[in-house]
């Protein structure tokens, strides 16, 4: 133990040198969605300009503070002042950015996104009290996009390890009781009371006990453990080898995503360093633990998210689910007792462990401690990655933090494909378990997709219906058989060839699959279908009544055409449409023949953003006579 | 039994004979030539001692096995929610008519070959597609034409 007070106390005069000296360092956001947005080449300019400049500064690869609209992030700390942050950065202005900044010392903080620290500086506020980051409690992502995930040695220094060391001096018994009363519950989706899984796997007796991680986020539109694997990997395997610790774990793995290969390689990477530092492997730290952590590629099956499928999979099987009981916690992996849990669970328990219970007791609301992390995406101003205490209301997450839709907003789906949609009028649903569940949805493992009136609801319970029966393992008739037809009705709806009395089909097929699945991907399958029903009937109606997508989504119920004031016959359209259907000769208003036109939207874009004119293309309704 | 190609052998004595190994061999098989040969199903199913149906029918569940060659360069289209309501089906029905081929399917002239992918985890800058391992964000029907054909 001794030894690792000596490198604590290393990492930490590393990190105060190179945080809180003169030295100048530029720090890039290099997470997948940073790289999506031109990191890697953003990456090449910061090494040219340092050459060319003869710049001393050291480049530290971070991952993802979550705001990820801003993404390529790049910070630098130089000349005495605090560690500035610019957004959106690109090929072209990145040279620019580092010249005045670090070269020729130009006061360009105006530009920037703001200084880290508690308070703002030159007038700016803080890079942390932006909107979108001032109402938000990090506690999972605390070193998210600060430190670099490939470093071992930036987690120690920032308390990284110390809770395993204090976990160890505990009896498991008593961490169990910590957990307990931390109250902390699965973060996956289902919220099952973390400390009360962990006790039932410690007192079944076998001779071997598995723990797995479960990171096969498969819920399209989530990415919060991407994130937090890519930015902070150690955190999940402290939270790992506390939790084996406990439960009296003798094997480990980490069942990802094979869509994830960052994620992998930063995982890769940090169980190398934790065998290096004597934090994994036998006897660890002197304490006469030991525990070792695989990871498992998952290879692509949605089901594999649910644990019994999930087991399935490690074993070499297909990934199907079984009925429960048994638990896993008492008969999982090989037949032995397992306790699965999800990344976000893990990576906070080394927090609880350092700060106490009643820590985090303080964030959130009775029988909903702490923080959840949840992605903002789809038609929102900021999207990214949050983390607020639960019960925050939803419309402080969509306005506040994510700073409204631009065009009007109409619902936000919660908890993914198996999560329901919930309108403006519950707005003001506080985020917990319980209240989620009453309004049809939820909570789900963090997705949160937002839609505004340019999003069809009957489409999107279509598009997650799809996916499901895409996903469905085949293994019971409801979730097989349901799902396909419910897809094949909501099909026709969208194509106008609704029939009178398909939503009363629709409606009880989706009460018959909820009630007779086999696993839960079955039994919150319709759950998009009936949320939509039960707040947006009346789209349904327009749709099986007058053929008429309100949002002008539903490509059979729709068409394009040009009006004729305001097109000024440019022919960037009549390049682009792929079947001749609009025709014209220059500097005359065009012609569209709705009979050759397959809807491919190409004129509607280019018109918007590319024409002289610009909006002369329209779409609109077929309302039937 | 014809002779089985002696490379595969490196692979499959990397992992121990037991039902476990099979997706892990699976994966490392598909690593080498990005998609599944009769071949590699019937080496994995001697070093594990069941059938090539067996075999078969656990890599045919996950969708990340494929059993067809790939192209030159791959295209996948992110069908995630946030891809979905920003357009994401739009961009995948043009590439289809650009390409002349269906998902899981290749171009004639093997250069690429297209796939929907359920999400990549880049919500926040979708709709997103990625063609091998470089991932374009905010793509529209528009752009998608100059994306391919970079690739050419």
């Amino acid at each position: 133990m001794n030894k690792f007070t000596t490198i604590q106390k290393q990492c930490s005069v590393d990190w105060d040198a190179l945080n809180n000296s003169g030295k100048t360092v530029i720090y890039l956001g290099m997470a997948s969605c940073g790289k999506a947005a031109g990191a890697d080449k953003v990456k090449a300019i910061i090494l040219d300009t340092i050459k060319k400049y003869k710049i001393e500064a050291e480049l530290v690869e971070v991952g993802c503070i979550g705001t990820c609209y801003l993404e390529p992030l790049m910070d630098i700390k130089t000349n005495g002042a605090p560690r500035i942050s610019f957004g959106n950065v690109t090929e072209k202005n990145a040279e620019t950015i580092i010249r005045k900044y670090i070269v020729e010392k130009e006061d360009i903080s105006k530009r920037s996104l703001g200084y880290f620290g508690p308070k703002g500086l030159n007038g700016l506020p803080g890079f942390f009290e932006q909107p979108m980051l001032k109402d938000q409690v990090r506690v999972v992502t605390k070193n998210c996009g600060i430190i670099d995930p490939g470093n071992i040695r930036h987690y120690i220094a920032n308390e990284g390890y110390a809770g395993l060391v204090k976990a160890l001096s505990k009896k498991p018994d008593e961490i169990i009781k910590e957990i307990t009363h931390a109250g902390i519950r699965g973060r996956g989706g289902a919220g099952f009371p973390t400390g009360i899984k962990w006790r039932t796997c410690r007192n079944t007796k076998s001779d071997e006990k598995y723990l797995i991680c479960n990171a096969d986020e498969g819920d399209p539109g989530a990415f919060m453990n991407r994130l937090l694997i890519e930015s902070d990997p150690h955190a999940l395997l402290e939270g790992m080898l506390i939790a084996a610790y406990t439960i009296g774990g003798t094997h480990g793995y980490i069942y990802t995503r094979a869509e994830y290969p960052l994620a992998i390689t930063r995982l890769q990477n940090a169980l190398d360093q934790v065998k290096e530092y004597g934090l994994m492997g036998k006897n660890i730290l002197g304490s006469g633990f030991s525990f070792e952590i695989k990871i498992k590629e998952g290879a692509g099956a949605f089901v594999c998210g649910e644990e019994t499928s999930l087991i399935h999979s490690i074993e070499g099987k297909r990934g199907m689910p079984r009925t429960r009981p048994p638990f896993p916690a008492v008969s999982g992996l090989n037949g032995k007792p397992t306790v699965i849990n999800n990344v976000e669970t893990l990576g906070t328990i080394p927090h609880i462990l350092r700060n106490g219970p009643e820590w985090y007791r303080q964030f959130g609301v009775e029988g909903n401690f702490g923080t959840k992390t949840f992605s903002l995406v789809g038609k929102i101003r900021r999207s990214g990655l949050i983390e607020v205490p639960l019960g925050t209301s939803l419309r402080k997450i969509i306005y506040d933090i994510g700073g409204g839709t631009q065009k009007p907003f109409k619902a936000v789906q919660t908890g993914g494909p198996s999560g329901g949609c919930i309108p403006k009028e519950l707005l003001d649903t506080p985020m917990t378990y319980e209240s989620l569940a009453k309004v049809g949805s939820i909570m789900g493992s963090g997705g949160l997709i937002v839609m505004d009136q340019d999003t069809c609801v009957v489409d999107l319970a279509r598009y997650f219906l799809d996916f499901i029966q895409k996903e469905s393992c085949g293994k019971c008739t409801p979730c097989r058989v349901g799902t396909r037809h419910i897809v094949e009705i909501l099909e026709k709806i969208c194509q106008g060839q609704a029939e009178p009395d398909f939503l009363d089909k629709l409606e009880s097929l989706s009460h018959l699959v909820k009630a007779t699945s086999l696993c839960g991907l079955g039994q919150t399958a319709p759950n998009p279908v009936l949320s939509t029903l039960r707040y947006f009937r009346q789209e349904y109606i327009q749709h099986v009544d007058e053929y008429y997508c309100p949002a002008l989504v539903c490509s059979s119920l729709i068409e394009y055409t040009v009006i004729k004031d305001k097109c000024t016959g440019c022919q960037r359209c009549v390049s682009v449409c792929p079947t001749g259907a609009i025709t014209g000769p220059r500097s005359e208003p065009h012609n569209l023949d709705i009979d050759k036109c397959i809807k491919c939207r190409a004129c509607y874009e280019i018109c918007r953003f590319d024409a002289i004119a610009g909006n002369a293309i329209v779409i609109s309704g077929r309302k039937r006579q | 039994m014809e002779r089985l190609d002696v490379s595969y052998d490196k692979i499959l004595h990397a992992y121990p004979n037991e039902e476990g190994s099979l997706i892990p061999l699976l994966q490392k098989m598909q690593a080498t030539k990005r998609y599944i040969s009769p071949e590699m199903v019937e080496a994995v199913a001697d070093y594990l001692g069941i059938t090539e149906s067996q075999v078969y029918g656990v890599a045919s569940f996950y969708s990340q096995f494929r059993f067809t060659e790939p192209g030159k360069h791959s295209i996948s289209v992110c069908l995630g929610t946030a891809c979905h309501v920003n357009g994401g089906e739009t961009l995948l029905e043009t590439f289809e008519r650009d390409l002349n081929i269906k998902p899981g399917e290749c171009t004639p002239d093997k250069k690429f070959d297209l796939n929907r992918v359920a999400c990549i985890g880049c919500c926040a800058l979708a709709p997103v597609v990625k063609v091998d391992n470089d991932v374009h964000s905010k793509v529209n029907v528009i752009k998608l034409k100059e994306i391919w054909t970079s690739y050419e």
